[in-house]
């Protein structure tokens, strides 16, 4: 099982002096790294640092300038991810590269499938190895599963059993951990210690600092395109390595104050709503959101949050229940109506809701007040209005952009965000809606648009954030609900809350909690 | 747009329409034999001067290109738009047919009266029905999913057999010795310049500048542009996108019927029961050649029209049959499609922005842009 761990050779991959330019960037600039036999491997860098850079040409999906790649102390060319995959690289991607209708087995075979003969798979032959493959890792893993039925986790066992089925010596993985639940995650790092003491190495990428603490061996980090620094756990803590690879001193944990909450809000009484299939996936959600307060709301994705915070923000129908806007009515408002009484709404899909990923950030930031004034006067778009607007955002929250007029697209996943947290947090509001606003975001980037919902807060906004990491949640908010299969389970004061109080409640609903959806 | 987006817009076009030139070449130079009796490596030389001498050569060759360009531009105008809102409006034939025989009827009933009446009438009626024939795919695609591209290719077949009844059955002109409408007398266009140039080239005239104004400069227009790039935002950004749907499609259907209309009242003066006409499956060629953009749709329109008038001249002086003009429309779509070969025969580097109306193509046939 596995490769055999090779004691005399110390390195099992060697990067030296890698550098990639790309027309007026240098992405990586003289990278090395060095991954040893049995190691994990942690690489640590914001957004737009180069770690994917560097990782595609490690899978032979980008070619270096400069720099040489050793396998074994041999210097290899990797000119395709077959080439990769031939010489035991593989790459576990963050978005799964799984075929959703085929099994098990027909993902984990494909390209690789053991024949019978010159036409006819070995069915018979191909399970019985995956299952001892599952086995392994104490998995019961069934090949003939629909890969498209299996969660999230099981997916992403299937793409590592792909990977130690081609028998690859090196694993990749990108950000393993971002879309798995806790207990996920802790599974996984068991397979991973697992991997690496039968002599696998593990290149894992990441930007949440514990867990690389918790699985790493050693920790390199990126800055910039450049190596900056290179730890190992026990010598080294998260504020370290966050300044290392934000390159000034970051506060991980913003200092929130205490809130001032005045009047009630916004008040949720009863709500239903309903999915795409139909089927009732909010069942009587109640809580009410003061001005100047943070209201959380926690729970593992696919617990009926998107569907309530659609429904709040009218792109959703509510079946039934009532929500009261500022002692008004706004049960079933759309989103035009409520963006007029001052709700504002940073959605969690900002590719999908957020932008228009070919507009220029001129369009994005008119996105939702292109048709009244200053920006539109009738009919006509008041362009010099809405240039203004664009700089003037740009400049305040430090998009980092050449100029207003580049797509959407251009910018990477923060500079995106902070165009969105822009527009949505400009002028005078009575609810904000924060749906996950920093996922995918580096700390930098989480730093400051955790400052700024702080500072909107203050001001005296109504802010109802919702995030499926908990620690955003407990870190910002001043009370927080629970929700646990479409119901609020619980309302707990947000200062005292404790981690591990709200993840049991997260993850079990606090079946003992008799109160549901029971509002402070 | 700055000059450099421009530059990269255009590259493709302009290299589809070199690669056409090319092949035609080629297809003439080995037709050749059949034209003169011997391989003539220089005919297609001949060919495209005298295509150029007919479109260009003389002040009625040019009112002709003009001429042969305006329902091109309006019918691509109507597939343009279409393109701008995710829509794949395959239907400019059957809105051009509907516009066209309203224009039609309307304009031979009131063939008699005062043309401050009739022609406005008659316009009137073939944009309205060009409207009402857009709409009805906009509608059954905004409220029921049911997608543009099946609707208006069934649509275009009901409106070739309803025109064919119409002038072969009520509106069949008395006396005429074939089946088509009478006579929109009073109705037609007048001429203003050359030979026939009819105050209707001045609708596409009028068109493209409006067209682009309201695309780019009006909140409605970046309502329809944000409902075909991201539905999904149209929507969080308090759009309706199935209105801006269905009256979307409302107005490429008006563009395509008052070229219908500009066409019976300028040119022909009747509905004959065969009229053959290709211009709402041009436009299509059009509207990609054009980026879906306006003023690439203006000139994109000339390009056409210009090779459609030369195209005569090109047969009595280098014997090359018109039709070849359809081969070179048909492989200058070809390449456009095939952007990527294109990309890779002149080693051009893709461009960053992509170019959105091809991709409401292909997502047409089976991805998303339902509201």
């Amino acid at each position: 099982m596995g490769p055999e761990p090779n004691p005399t050779k110390a390195h099992a991959l060697e990067m030296r002096g890698i550098t990639k330019r790309y027309p007026g960037v240098l992405a990586n600039d003289g990278i090395d790294l060095d991954v040893r036999p049995g190691e994990i491997h942690a690489l640590l860098g914001e957004n737009g640092a180069g770690k994917s850079t560097l990782m595609n040409i490690l899978y032979g999906l980008a070619t270096p300038d400069e720099g040489e790649i050793l396998l074994d102390g041999k210097p290899v060319t990797i000119a395709s991810p077959s080439d990769a995959i031939t010489q035991g690289i593989s790459m576990v991607h963050q978005h799964f590269m799984l075929v959703p209708v085929l099994s098990v087995a027909d993902n984990i075979l494909l390209g690789e499938e053991p024949m019978a003969g010159p036409v006819f798979m070995d069915r018979g032959r191909a399970e019985t190895r995956i299952r001892e493959l599952g086995g392994f890792f104490g998995w019961e893993i069934d090949p003939n599963a629909r890969v498209g039925s299996l969660s999230v986790g099981w997916q992403q066992r299937v793409e590592i059993l792909k990977a130690v089925y081609r028998q690859a010596k090196i694993l990749v993985l990108d950000e393993p951990t971002a879309v798995l639940t806790p207990q996920e995650t802790t599974e996984i790092f068991g397979v991973l210690r697992r991997l690496t003491n039968e002599g696998y190495s593990v290149i894992f990428i990441s930007h949440k600092l514990y867990e690389v603490l918790e699985i790493a061996d050693r920790i390199t980090v990126i800055r910039r395109g450049k190596v900056v620094g290179q730890r190992v756990p026990s010598e080294t803590d998260e504020d370290d390595l966050a300044e290392l690879m934000v390159g000034r001193e970051v506060q991980l944990t913003v200092d929130r104050g205490e809130s001032h909450p005045k009047d009630t809000m916004l008040v949720v009484d009863g709500l239903q709503v309903k999915d795409d299939r139909g089927r009732e996936v909010v069942h009587g959600v109640s809580f009410e959101v003061r001005a100047g307060e943070i209201f959380g709301i926690a729970g593992v994705a696919g617990n009926g949050q998107d569907e309530l915070v659609e429904a709040l923000t009218g792109l959703r129908a509510v079946s039934g229940g009532h929500v009261t806007l500022d002692g008004r009515d706004a049960t079933g408002d759309g989103a035009r109506e409520l963006t007029r009484r001052g709700v504002a709404f940073v959605p969690a899909d900002r590719h999908r809701f957020g932008l228009v990923l070919s507009y220029p950030i001129t369009d994005n930031m008119a996105l939702t007040d292109y048709y009244r004034a200053p920006y539109a006067h009738g009919i006509i778009r008041d362009e010099a209005a809405i240039r203004g607007r664009a700089e003037a955002a740009v400049a305040q929250y430090d998009v980092r952009t050449p100029s207003v007029d580049v797509a959407a697209a251009t910018l990477s996943g923060g500079n995106q965000q902070k165009v969105i947290v822009a527009r949505e947090f400009d002028g005078e509001l009575s609810l904000l809606v924060l749906d996950q606003p920093t996922r995918g975001l580096d700390v930098g980037s989480i730093e400051f648009i955790h400052r700024q919902a702080i500072a909107k807060r203050d001001a005296g906004t109504a802010i109802l954030l919702v995030s499926a990491e908990l620690d955003e949640v407990i870190e910002l908010s001043d009370r927080i609900g629970v929700m646990y299969r479409g119901r609020l389970v619980a309302v707990v004061d947000g200062p005292s809350a404790s981690r591990e109080e709200v993840g049991l409640l997260m993850a079990t609903g606090g079946r003992q909690a008799s109160a549901s959806g029971d509002a402070a | 747009m700055s000059l450099r987006r421009v530059v990269s817009v255009l590259t493709v076009p302009a290299l589809a329409i070199v690669l056409a030139l090319v092949v035609g070449a080629a297809i003439m130079i080995f037709s050749s034999p059949l034209v003169s009796g011997h391989f003539d490596p220089l005919l297609p030389l001949g060919a495209y001067a005298a295509l150029l001498s007919g479109a260009f050569g003389s002040y009625n060759a040019l009112i002709q290109t003009v001429v042969s360009s305006t329902p091109l531009i309006l019918a691509g105008l109507a597939v343009g738009i279409g393109f701008k809102a995710g829509l794949f409006n395959i239907g400019a034939q059957g809105q051009f047919l509907m516009g066209a025989i309203a224009a039609a009827a309307v304009g031979a009933g009131l063939s008699g009266g005062p043309a401050i009446v009739s022609i406005p009438a008659a316009l009137l009626a073939g944009l309205l029905a060009g409207a009402l024939y857009g709409f009805i795919p906009g509608f059954l695609k905004a409220f029921t999913g049911a997608h543009e591209v099946v609707t208006t290719i069934m649509l275009n077949y009901i409106a070739i057999q309803f025109v064919a009844y119409l002038v072969t059955g009520p509106l069949r002109a008395t006396g005429a010795t074939f089946a088509r409408s009478s006579d929109v007398g009073t109705a037609a266009l007048p001429i203003l310049i050359g030979r026939n140039g009819h105050l209707g080239i001045l609708f596409a005239f009028v068109a493209v500048p409006l067209a682009w104004w309201l695309l780019y400069r009006t909140t409605l227009g970046f309502e329809v542009r944000t409902v075909g790039a991201n539905p999904d935002a149209a929507r969080y950004a308090g759009m309706s996108p199935r209105t801006v749907i269905a009256l979307t499609m409302a107005v490429c259907g008006l563009l395509a019927g008052v070229a219908g209309a500009g066409e019976i009242l300028g040119i022909s003066h009747y509905m004959p029961a065969g009229y053959s006409t290709n211009v709402g499956f041009d436009a299509i060629t059009v509207a990609l050649l054009g980026r879906a953009n306006p003023v690439g749709i203006l000139f994109s329109g000339l390009l056409l029209g210009a090779m459609r008038a030369g195209s005569n001249l090109m047969q009595i002086q280098a014997g090359v049959p018109v039709q070849m003009i359809d081969v070179l429309q048909g492989v200058i779509l070809f390449f456009l499609a095939a952007e990527v070969l294109v990309r890779y025969i002149f080693r051009v580097r893709a461009a960053r922005v992509q170019v959105d109306e091809l991709q409401t193509v292909s997502r047409s046939y089976g991805g998303q842009t339902t509201p």
